[in-house]
């Protein structure tokens, strides 16, 4: 038998009044592509703060290759060729790729000058292994998230990787470039480098994975062999349930038009959108990142203006200069990202939940606390939010958690038209699932939803209708019997029914 | 990496409950220290001056010590505000110097009813001014404040045509119960400054206004994401920054009567040093009027115990300096010791 890259025995971490981890025990395989699956919660993260040397171990063993290891820091991790990949890139964006690459490790010469020339030299060596389309004197900030992915690849790849760490590398990757990063993955892995990986996502992980290993609150659950499982056996394993992704092929009785954009547009960002969206009608929008999406969301809630054309909320043409006025005619928005648009990390649950309401609560000169407990409560029971209490501080959440928390702050606003941008991005896929059934219930209670999505089947799961948009243009708009997932596919890379196929433009 | 949070409370709040938990173990009196060891060092002070000096803590230097710190203290109120909602306030020095001025010249010419009123609208133009800078055209507060704070000087001066400024009639006028009068045995400064920390307080704490100022100092994206119009609570706190320093102005002038152009100068980082004392992060969303008062009278006392150690009076400048530093390298280090970091 090979000798596993990685292998970690019995690994216990424990907080006080928590088992963050609790007997982890599973091995990587040189040239092993190995996922590591678990709901937000789980352990994953504190697993690998354990193998970057972040957190020590109150238990257990990690060993590279034959030598057990003890991973003092992060340095000392990359030191004994255990590398990360993260989520959230680490780079300078005024270096060069090169600079960047070797930042703390620069060749010198002599009264320690740069040696530019071994620099750049050593650098497009690297590169050239990525088969990537820019140089070694390339200003980072210039990349595109998925070329910048490949720089902390590329930086991976200056030392002797044993083990290489991806942790939701796809996040932010439109398709064509997810296809690169799993070429390289390829690669690494016919050097005899184990990889593990990091995803919810369930097709990337069938596609590219060997053997997929479950935690669950904090225990191993144990490990399969990707061939011979499947999403349920996986998803069973990490929820203790299944999941339903099927098709929505129920229709509710549409009310009136709650919500009509004719011809908006916005120069450079999208143009000439045209659509409407009814009471009890989940409305998705489907598209690549970039395809103008998430522009219409905040032209809709009054952070942008449009250039042409007219909303129109009811039958009545409406100017939406600010959020509050777009809060005010019955418009929510549940932005792309959480941390950044949807939450004040330092406040607690409570107030942020009622913050766009506080001013309306409170009847004389002072906040209406009770008032506002009151809603949190009522939220927190019907989104089952996990927190000991209101006063708990948000940013100490588990991501669904705060994900539920943006949603309960929006629908506490009674809205007409709710618009849920990326709804489930980064949760677990137990929560995913929650936020589904949700969204199809409010459409139920005559709701007027706009969903806006990258996941296929989480837009064919819950949408009526659904709106493929393509390079900040609508190329087709579908309804739930008429969409398969080519005909949806090929709306959303340009590509028109009966007409030659349009290049994808692949960004530098 | 929120991954774990949610099953382990080991930050903020409840951080203190889980050291009795786990039988207080290193890292918490570690983060204990970190958050409250600018009250250690306060209690150590205290005890080293009383020791030093007996008179330390003594009712009459205790009071002289209140009093003096009351013109500070209101300013530092107002700045707490903007400092919470994620801005500075670098202004405030010259411009107490200007309501000084104003005052005392106004007091002459158009007499103490009329001038009050007047110096307090010009004073809130100049925050007006600011707030319409650093709010609505969201220029960076910094560079704003400092500009502002050369700006108001010069304006002052010109005003004045650089001389100092005096009443005629000193003892003639009710002008002066501001700085010098006393109620129910308290100096009229001590009652003024603890009546606007607690009506500050109440409006920090208790209202829809107050949450917004958090909210925008914590997340102004988020802020604007809920409907809060950030431009526009940015803007109010810098009008209760300029009306604070209105009132100090009018303490200064009245105590004394008369005074150089220069009277507030340097006190803008002497404010911001109670602020940060007091606990409020420069980073916005945190901090409250009643740590900006201990931040305040932590202050104060440190100054009084090193004259009556016997310090020169300068030597205060440099230790404002090590105070600012000292503070705003435990707030950086009990961030550290959290789960999640608003910079990292």
């Amino acid at each position: 038998m090979t000798q596993p890259a990685l292998r970690l025995e019995g690994i216990v971490k424990t907080f006080p009044g928590v088992r963050a981890l609790d007997g982890v025990s599973f091995d990587v395989l040189p040239g092993e592509v190995h996922a590591l699956m678990g709901e937000n919660g789980a352990g994953k993260s504190t697993l690998m703060k354990v193998l970057g040397g972040i957190h020590q171990p109150n238990e257990g063993r990690i060993l590279v290759g034959e030598t057990p290891a003890v991973m003092a820091n992060p340095l000392d991790a990359k030191g004994k060729g255990i590398v990360f990949i993260h989520q959230e890139l680490s780079l300078a964006e005024e270096l060069t790729v090169a600079e960047n690459i070797y930042l703390g490790e620069l060749p010198k010469k002599r009264w320690g000058f740069v040696d530019w020339e071994t620099l750049y030299e050593r650098t497009d060596r690297i590169l050239k292994t990525l088969r990537v389309g820019f140089d070694a004197r390339t200003r980072v900030g210039t990349l595109s998230i998925a070329n910048q992915q490949m720089v902390e690849i590329a930086r991976a790849l200056t030392v002797d990787a044993k083990a290489v760490i991806f942790d939701e590398p796809t996040a932010s990757l439109t398709d064509a470039e997810k296809v690169v990063l799993f070429d390289v993955i390829a690669d690494l892995k016919s050097q005899g480098v184990g990889i593990i990986y990091i995803s919810h996502r369930m097709e990337e992980i069938f596609k590219i994975t060997d053997r997929i290993s479950v935690l669950r609150d904090g225990q191993y659950r144990g490990t399969l062999n990707t061939a011979e499982t499947n999403e349920d056996e996986v998803t069973q394993l990490m929820i203790g349930r299944t999941l339903d992704l099927s098709r929505n092929t129920s229709h509710h009785q549409l009310g009136e038009v709650a919500l009509e954009a004719r011809g908006l547009s916005c120069r450079g960002l999208f143009e000439d959108i045209s659509f409407e969206v009814r009471k009890g009608e989940v409305v998705g929008f489907y598209g690549l990142v970039g395809a103008g999406r998430t522009e219409i969301a905040e032209t809709l809630f009054g952070l942008r203006s449009p250039t042409a054309g007219s909303i129109h909320v009811h039958g009545k043409e409406v100017r939406i200069h600010s959020p509050a006025e777009a809060i005010s005619l019955g418009i929510s928005l549940v932005p792309e990202d959480r941390k950044s648009q949807g939450l004040v990390l330092g406040m607690n649950c409570r107030d942020n939940m009622t913050l766009p309401q506080v001013g309306e609560l409170s009847s004389g000169p002072f906040t209406a606390e009770g008032a506002e407990i009151a809603i949190f409560e009522k939220y927190r029971e019907k989104l089952d939010i996990r927190t000991p209490s209101w006063k708990q501080t948000v940013g100490n959440l588990s991501g669904g958690n705060q994900q539920k928390i943006v949603i309960g702050k929006w629908l506490s606003m009674n809205p007409e038209v709710l618009i849920v941008d990326e709804p489930t991005r980064g949760i677990d896929v137990g929560s995913k699932s929650e936020i589904h059934n949700l969204i199809r219930e409010l459409a139920s209670q005559g709701y007027a939803v706009i969903v806006i999505s990258s996941e296929m089947p989480e837009v064919l799961h819950v949408s009526d209708r659904i709106v493929a948009m393509y390079s900040g243009r609508i190329m087709r708009t579908f309804t739930s019997e008429e969409v398969t997932e080519d005909n949806l596919i090929q709306a959303i890379s340009g590509i028109e029914p009966g007409k030659s196929a349009e290049r994808e433009p692949v960004s530098a | 990496m929120a991954d774990v949070s949610d099953k382990r409370p080991a930050t903020s709040e409840t951080g203190r409950e889980d050291s009795k938990m786990a039988g207080l173990s290193k890292a918490s009196v570690g983060t204990f220290l970190a958050k409250q060891g600018i009250l250690v060092a306060f209690v150590l002070f205290i005890i080293g001056f009383t020791i030093a000096n007996p008179r330390f803590i003594d009712p009459d230097n205790v009071l002289g010590v209140v009093r003096s710190s009351a013109i500070l203290g209101v300013m530092a109120l107002g700045v707490t505000f903007v400092v919470i909602s994620g801005n500075l306030d670098l202004s405030v020095g010259s411009m107490m110097s200007f309501s000084t001025i104003v005052v005392l010249d106004l007091h002459d010419k158009i007499g103490p009813a009329l001038a009050i009123p007047a110096m307090f609208a010009m004073t809130l133009c100049l925050g007006a001014f600011i707030g319409f800078l650093v709010g609505y055209l969201r220029l960076n507060s910094l560079i704003v404040t400092l500009g502002m704070l050369s700006a108001i000087h010069g304006l002052t001066l010109t005003y004045s045509g650089g001389q100092n400024m005096d009443i005629a009639d000193k003892s003639g006028t009710w002008f002066s119960v501001f700085g010098q009068g006393e109620a129910l045995g308290i100096p009229v400064p001590i009652l003024m400054f603890l009546a606007l920390a607690a009506a500050l307080g109440v409006i920090l704490a208790k209202t829809p206004f107050g949450r917004k100022v958090y909210a925008v100092g914590g997340n102004g994206t988020a802020a604007t994401f809920s409907g809060i119009r950030r431009a526009r609570v940015v803007f109010a706190c810098y009008l209760i920054s300029a009306f604070c320093v209105a009132c100090a102005g009018l303490i200064q002038a009245s105590r004394s009567l008369g005074s150089q152009n220069t009277v507030g100068q340097g006190m803008e980082l002497e404010v911001l040093a109670a602020v940060i004392l007091g606990g409020a992060s420069l980073l916005g969303g945190s901090g409250t009027i009643f740590k900006t008062v201990i931040g305040v009278l932590i202050l104060g006392f440190i100054q009084n115990g090193l004259l009556l150690v016997g310090l020169q009076f300068y030597v205060q400048y440099v230790v404002t300096w090590i105070i600012i530093i000292l503070a705003v390298w435990l707030d950086i280090a009990a961030k550290r010791g959290r789960l999640w970091s608003p910079i990292a």
